[in-house]
């Protein structure tokens, strides 16, 4: 929420907190929070249902019912099953990882405009994927590639700013040179490659759910079965960690050691997400900015609602890239940019704005 | 509960910023540690803090190294209010005083009618109660500097260190805020030991008082018995007149008028540079 927002009304109109306790468990339950999740649920349930139902063929949603519990014809089981439903769930899944690796991102960098990029692991896909896409190696080695690609360039970036210890500003300056590198040998592949490849990769470079199947599904979940509860496990230290080191350290975190498990996750989680899709732009950036101003929350409890906005957002861009130019299919990450460009100058506008006195 | 440093040296590579020093610092009282600018105070702070690992010789809390006690154990029994803390934009008072209990916190217990309690106590103390629902980044600074007590307070310590908790504050949040401080100490029996920029306030406040002069410790006791014009002369490198705080009668400097201070700075070595040279 910002300053602004929470000076004039929010004071009042903030919903109660709710202490939620068993003899083992307790937690603070923020019923805006709640509203926000199941609200998402919603949206990306009748998004999910829209996904599979309109297209080249269209399918009436009694008939995705149908399909889905089991009685639907041959014909609408493979259109729904094999082609869109993995659509759909690879879009949610990567708009999930992308969201919470920007959440993670932002908080432990302190910065608000930061997102994956700056730690290496969408320049270090793009090359290795766009390489692959270029140099004729067989296409299924795609998100592999791009995976061991992001996994590769985040390491060389920790191992480039760890000095005793991970300083966030060190690695947001070496991801940004790191990034400049990779960018010059993709452009490079990209000037060399074969014309027909050369497109293929640039759609790719955008971001694109167009013709993933569930091969691109099964690794993206399990991705998010480890690495979301991983998240959620550090979510306290991510909080204690915003303070700044020397409050993190009093409250008793081990900073380096939350500081490390935090970047792992959220650069695994970027890996995973463009892995399956290419480097969806906009999304891991904007999730967290939106799910924050719905929820009114800072900081790691906003944690579920990032994951939810994430996945609702690409799943409704993909429905909007599909459907605007029909039939031609867009890359859905033309269409995040197109929502998240606006949204990055806002948020410059307002960063640029004279502080307000204390 | 008790906090002590024995033999302790501490930097950040390059010369020892502290050297060789030993301290006891008197549980249940309020001690407060001064000295010029680069005298080692602050990093004498961080170092009983465990922010600085020493170099060698130890902190011993109730006896036992810091360094051979788990970090969350250290925390539920010391707490640390950093030199001008930030906290992210938008967060609110409540979510920052919450932030105090993660050393009581597990993953599955993260508010507990313990947190609830601590929380509710130390908004109360410290008159933050009202500003629960504001974000940090409107208040002003007493009140800032209040909620981030609050947090330290919230994590239920024996012992609270501070680092100067009254710079950048004006003189009536300066008082609100020691005010605070002394009444912890004495209506629960709080260690405080603090950094502290202003030796008339550190008089008036703390029962322990510890001058540092180039890494070691110049003189310590009550400040009625350490403060004299002496003392500031080597301390601090200024002249001063000790006279009584009209208030409490406790020792409070008087800088010297400066045609006198020129006159007599011919005689001993220059007095503005001493805080600044390393120790051999």
């Amino acid at each position: 929420m910002t300053a602004t927002d929470s000076t004039s009304t929010s004071t009042d109109r903030r919903p109660r907190r709710v202490p939620v306790r068993t003899a083992r468990f307790s937690r603070l339950l923020d019923l805006r929070l709640l509203a926000v999740c199941a609200g998402a649920v919603v949206v990306g349930l009748v998004a999910a249902a829209l996904s599979v139902s309109v297209g080249e063929f269209p399918i009436p949603l009694g008939d995705v019912v149908a399909t889905l519990v089991g009685t639907g014809t041959r014909s609408d089981e493979f259109i729904i099953i094999g082609l869109r439903l993995p659509r759909a769930l690879v879009g949610l899944g990567c708009g999930m990882a992308l969201g919470l690796s920007g959440l993670i991102l932002q908080t432990l960098v302190r910065n608000p405009l930061a997102a994956p990029d700056i730690i290496g692991v969408t320049g270090g896909a793009s090359l290795t994927g766009v390489a692959i896409l270029v140099l004729g190696a067989p296409a299924a080695l795609l998100p592999v590639g791009a995976f061991a690609g992001a996994v590769a360039s985040a390491t060389l970036i920790y191992a480039l700013a760890w000095r005793g210890g991970l300083s966030p500003f060190r690695l947001v300056l070496i991801g940004i040179a790191l990034a400049a590198a990779a960018t010059a040998g993709t452009q490079y592949l990209l000037v060399v490659g074969e014309l027909i490849d050369v497109q293929r990769a640039a759609v790719w470079l955008i971001g694109s759910l167009n013709g993933v199947t569930w091969e691109e599904f099964w690794p993206l979940a399990v991705g998010l079965v480890i690495l979301l509860p991983a998240a959620a496990g550090l979510a306290r230290s991510l909080d204690a960690l915003s303070l700044g080191e020397d409050s993190a350290l009093a409250l008793g975190v081990t900073v380096q050691r939350a500081r490390l498990g935090l970047v792992v996750v959220a650069a695994g989680l970027a890996a995973f997400a463009v892995a399956a899709a290419g480097p969806i732009g906009f999304v891991a950036f904007i999730a967290p900015h939106i799910a924050r101003r719905l929820t009114g929350l800072t900081g790691a409890a906003v944690l579920p609602a990032v994951a939810l906005v994430g996945g609702v957002l690409v799943m409704v861009c993909d429905l909007v890239a599909r459907l605007v130019l029909a039939p031609i299919e867009l890359p859905v990450g033309t269409v995040t940019s197109v929502v998240g460009a606006p949204f990055f100058l806002y948020l410059l506008h307002r960063a640029n704005r004279p502080a307000r006195g204390g | 509960m008790s906090l002590s440093a024995r033999d302790l040296t501490l930097g950040y590579g390059g010369d020892p910023v502290v050297a060789d020093l030993t301290l006891e610092l008197p549980a249940g009282a309020v001690t407060a540690i001064v000295g010029a600018n680069a005298c080692g105070k602050s990093t004498l702070l961080r170092g009983l803090a465990r922010l600085l690992a020493p170099r060698s010789g130890a902190v011993l809390l109730d006896g036992t190294e810091l360094a051979k006690l788990g970090t969350r154990e250290v925390a539920r029994r010391l707490g640390l209010l950093p030199q001008s803390p930030a906290a992210p934009e938008g967060l609110t008072v409540e979510d920052l005083v919450a932030r105090g209990r993660y050393p009581h916190q597990s993953w599955l217990q993260q508010f507990s009618a313990d947190d609830q309690a601590h929380i509710e106590w130390a908004l109360e103390v410290t008159d933050t109660a009202v500003l629960r629902r504001r974000a940090l980044d409107q208040l002003s600074g007493g009140q800032r500097q209040r909620a981030w007590i609050a947090m330290a307070l919230a994590q239920d310590t024996g012992t609270l260190l501070l680092d100067e908790p009254t710079t950048f504050l004006d003189m009536a949040h300066q008082v609100e805020v020691l005010d605070l401080l002394a009444d912890l100490n004495r209506e629960q029996g709080r260690t405080v030991v603090m950094v502290l920029h202003d030796l008339n306030q550190a008089c008036r406040y703390a029962d322990h008082l510890v001058a540092m002069h180039r890494g070691r410790i110049h003189a310590q006791g009550p400040p009625a018995d350490v403060v004299d014009a002496g003392m500031v002369r080597t301390v601090f490198g200024l002249d001063v007149r000790i006279v009584a705080d009209p208030e409490e009668h406790t020792p409070m400097c008087i800088p010297a008028r400066r045609r006198r201070r020129r006159s007599q700075q011919a005689d001993t070595e220059e007095p503005g540079t001493v805080s600044e040279t390393p120790l051999p």
